[in-house]
């Protein structure tokens, strides 16, 4: 049925998110305190969550429905992107409730399913609940059989008398997607026995979803960039996260896992599959989704790994003017553990239009600052008019996209210095989205969850991208594993050196980001 | 702050550029020019909102204070760049005697080139916006009906005027009444057959809202008078019960929609830098507006031949 009060030419009229109520297990983490639940009051209020929305958290505390909503009040205070207004907490507060209990509870979830029931008539959610796992996925499997014997799984197959559609159950999961190929696919099975492929929402904090519409107005919107978008101008392609921080406290989470499962997993190679992709039918999920998932399959690997890829972990140092702790000396961290703060990858991709482009892709740890950015570097020019001493501080020519902080993109190119003498040297020029559009970014969590609550399909990797990443890693990592300890990198540099090693036996090397 | 008495609009030029390299930053990413036409009585509030605005649509904001009288015809120039404008900068160009008359000349050299132009009258606007001196650089022209004492003549102005680009603040006002009455509907309450505003004296607002609601359902509507803040009442009828979105106290709402329980809704009355600030989000024509000033034409020619 037809809105009469909606019309496509009422640009200011958000689209709202329907009645329904949100489930967060693991209430007392780091992500659903600092993310999440800042970003369910950020929408409330940009007035996009319906009035009878409601939270409802779940954990192994003692606490009552107050005790929660003091816990969300404080992270939201703390946390939220948008100023705090009493009225619009008011009106969050009064649909929040707590479920303390145990995930392996049959009563726990007995209880959660009468809470939500009762919210159905008393908030008027009308049957409509996602559950956000915010917990390790050693734990998923345990919840999802829960939720699925509690019957919270299946909506109510008739429909409310009133509803504008049929009852939704959807689920939310978090990074890290498996820890290989074999790993992920379990997952998935577990996931997808009890949610329906559309109704499973998967997250990764570190990609938010404007990031990606960024990177695709700006390739596919414009007639500067994709004529020059190949390999007969591009000489390669250079992807890196650097994070100036250790393992922060999540040494459970991190120790195992490491920097090529942690970022390079879904993270990088999302990226790349965004830089890399043919332009898609449209800018609908399914047709980006086609595209990404193309460019995924057509990766190769180098013969040689040992050669091309490189891994570290950082040792003692100083960092930012801080003295920091080595990885093994880090609280939590087994003496011998053999895990990577440092992943560096050549990948290569099997096409026409990147044929003989490497791509080259670095994550890690205590580097030397806080860095994403995917850097095009163009080829020189193949003939230069200028004597090679005017040109000699001109390096090759790059776009830069700086994912963060600062979101922006960079052009770098040479221009002459001024003076009688000629001589060319690089200049940059900048855009950043926080100078032209600023504060209105939303946070990925926001426009996450509201999609998860209007039922956008995700543009969110579905398993099959996800696979497609692990079978790009898998080979790496089995490699890895045969090498014992990983070369350790001074805390504030830029990685170890068997990192600049790979780079010069291509003739290259890493920019300085 | 740098002041330049006695000035033209060619030194203003001038004095920007060299206090942004002083800065460092002589390219800014600014996304558009808004021109701010005002007296002295109400430039301070009005600068003030655009400078708010100006966080988060970062723009040259060049504030055209007419100072007519009888003293020879000069420009003195307030320049303000990166204070509470963020990445934006602020022009207060105050217009004497016989200059007053002729903004246009002073705002159109400093026009940042290819990016849009926008008009404001915080206050008195001219009839005609889009054939306004100043009005007629811009693409977007932003005018305030609740600040005019007639202001049912003055939406009967505005439609018989109307022109692409042309809106109103009274308009915005109720951008979030729209957006929970529209989510409201989403959900199945039935056919609507009937419209009630409830709305104080002397607020366009409630006119517009009800308009555009006559506009969209094509039901009879009806606008009548409160002592509460604002819009303090709308009641759709409907073939199930009574879509109700009551707000007394100008700050927090209750909706009652048939079939589920009553809810709260956050629902504050706006500042003018937030209403400005989502003004400026899109500068393309808003058709919608066109159709709820008809709408308001409409219930008022209705209500003449009920009571008539």
């Amino acid at each position: 049925m037809h809105n009469p009060l909606r019309s496509d030419d009422d640009r200011r009229l958000p689209r709202v998110a329907g009645p329904s109520s949100m489930v967060i297990f693991g209430v007392t983490g780091d992500l659903s305190r600092k993310k999440v639940m800042p970003a369910i009051y950020d929408l409330a209020n940009r007035g996009l969550l319906p009035p009878g929305f409601a939270l409802v958290g779940f954990a192994r505390r003692e606490w009552e429905d107050q005790d929660f909503a003091q816990i969300v009040h404080d992270s939201v205070r703390d946390h939220s992107r948008t100023e705090f207004r009493e009225e619009v907490w008011n009106q969050l507060a009064s649909g929040i409730r707590f479920v303390a209990g145990d995930l392996t509870s049959d009563e726990s979830f007995d209880e959660l399913r009468r809470v939500v029931d009762d919210l159905d008539a008393t908030r008027g959610t009308r049957g409509n609940h996602a559950f956000y796992l915010s917990i390790p996925p050693s734990l998923f499997s345990c919840v999802i059989g829960q939720l699925k014997r509690s019957g919270l799984s299946e909506a109510p197959a008739h429909t409310p008398t009133g509803s504008a559609s049929n009852p939704w159950r959807r689920v939310v999961i978090e990074k890290p997607f498996g820890h290989n190929l074999q790993t992920a696919r379990e997952l998935n099975h577990i996931v997808g026995e009890v949610f329906e492929k559309d109704s499973v929402f998967r997250i990764d904090h570190y990609l938010g979803k404007e990031t990606v519409q960024n990177m695709m107005a700006i390739r596919f919107a414009n007639t500067l960039y994709e004529p020059i978008w190949n390999s007969n101008y591009v000489d390669h392609v250079q992807i890196t996260m650097a994070e100036d921080i250790g393992i922060a406290g999540r040494a459970g989470y991190y120790d195992g896992i490491g920097a090529a499962r942690d970022v390079i997993q879904n993270h990088l190679l999302q990226l790349l599959a965004l830089v890399a992709m043919e332009e898609p039918a449209s800018f609908q999920a399914d047709s980006v989704r086609i595209e990404k998932e193309k460019v995924l399959s057509s990766i190769v690997l180098p013969d040689d790994l040992g050669a091309h890829t490189a891994r570290g972990q950082y040792s003692a140092g100083w960092q930012g003017g801080i003295e920091v702790a080595g990885y093994l000396q880090e609280e939590g961290i087994p003496t011998t553990s053999q895990t990577e703060t440092f992943a560096a990858i050549r990948v290569d991709i099997d096409n026409r239009r990147w044929a003989g482009v490497p791509f080259y892709l670095r994550a890690g740890k205590r580097l030397g600052r806080r860095v994403t950015e995917v850097a095009v570097v163009l080829k020189k020019a193949p003939h230069q008019i200028f004597s090679s001493a005017a040109t000699q501080e001109l390096s090759n020519n790059a776009v830069v996209f700086r994912i963060q902080p600062d979101e922006g993109m960079t052009v770098r190119f040479g221009s002459k210095v001024p003076g009688t003498t000629l001589e060319v040297r690089d200049v940059t020029m900048d855009f950043a989205y926080g100078d032209s559009f600023s504060e209105a970014s939303p946070e990925a969590y926001e426009r996450l969850i509201l999609d998860v609550l209007l039922g956008d399909p995700p543009l969110f990797p579905r398993h099959e991208e996800v696979e497609l990443q692990w079978k790009i890693l898998d080979p790496i990592l089995d490699y890895w594993a045969t090498l014992g300890q990983p070369e350790t990198y001074v805390s504030g540099g830029w990685g170890p050196q068997s990192a600049y090693a790979m780079m010069a036996n291509d003739g290259r090397h890493w920019r300085r980001p | 702050m740098i002041s330049l008495p006695n000035t033209q609009a060619s030194e203003v030029s001038a004095a920007i550029n060299r206090e942004r390299h002083r800065m460092g930053s002589p390219a800014v990413g600014m996304v558009l020019t808004l021109l701010v036409l005002t007296d002295e009585l109400n430039q301070a509030d009005a600068l003030a909102a655009a400078s708010q605005a100006a966080r988060e649509h970062p723009m040259r904001i060049i504030g055209l204070i007419e100072r007519p009288g009888r003293g020879p015809a000069h420009l003195d120039a307030l320049i303000n760049v990166g204070g509470d404008e963020g990445a934006g900068e602020l022009i207060a160009c105050r217009l004497h005697g016989e200059l007053s008359a002729h903004a246009g000349s002073v705002a159109i050299p400093l026009l940042l080139p290819d990016t849009p132009v926008v008009a404001w009258w915080p206050a008195q606007a001219p009839h005609l916006l889009a054939q306004d001196p100043i009005g007629k650089h811009a693409q977007r022209r932003i005018s305030d009906s609740a600040t005019t004492a007639h202001y049912l003549e003055e939406l009967g102005t505005r439609l018989t005027n109307y022109s692409p680009g042309d809106t109103d603040l009274a308009w915005t006002r109720v951008t979030p009444w729209r957006s929970i009455l529209a989510a409201a509907l989403d959900q199945p309450v039935g056919e609507v057959t009937g419209i009630e505003v409830q709305v104080e004296t002397h607020n366009p607002s409630g006119f517009l809202l009800a308009g555009w609601l006559h506009s969209r359902l094509k039901v009879p509507a009806q606008v009548r008078h409160t002592k509460s803040p604002g819009i303090s009442q709308v009641i759709l009828t409907t073939t199930t019960g009574k879509v109700v979105l009551n707000r007394a106290d100008g700050n927090i709402a209750q909706l009652s929609v048939p079939g589920m329980p009553q809810a709260t809704v956050a629902l504050a009355r706006r500042s003018t830098a937030q209403l400005l600030t989502e003004e400026l989000r899109r500068l393309d024509p808003d058709e919608v507006y066109a159709e709820a000033l008809q709408g308001v034409q409409d219930i008022r020619s209705e209500q003449a031949k009920s009571h008539g």
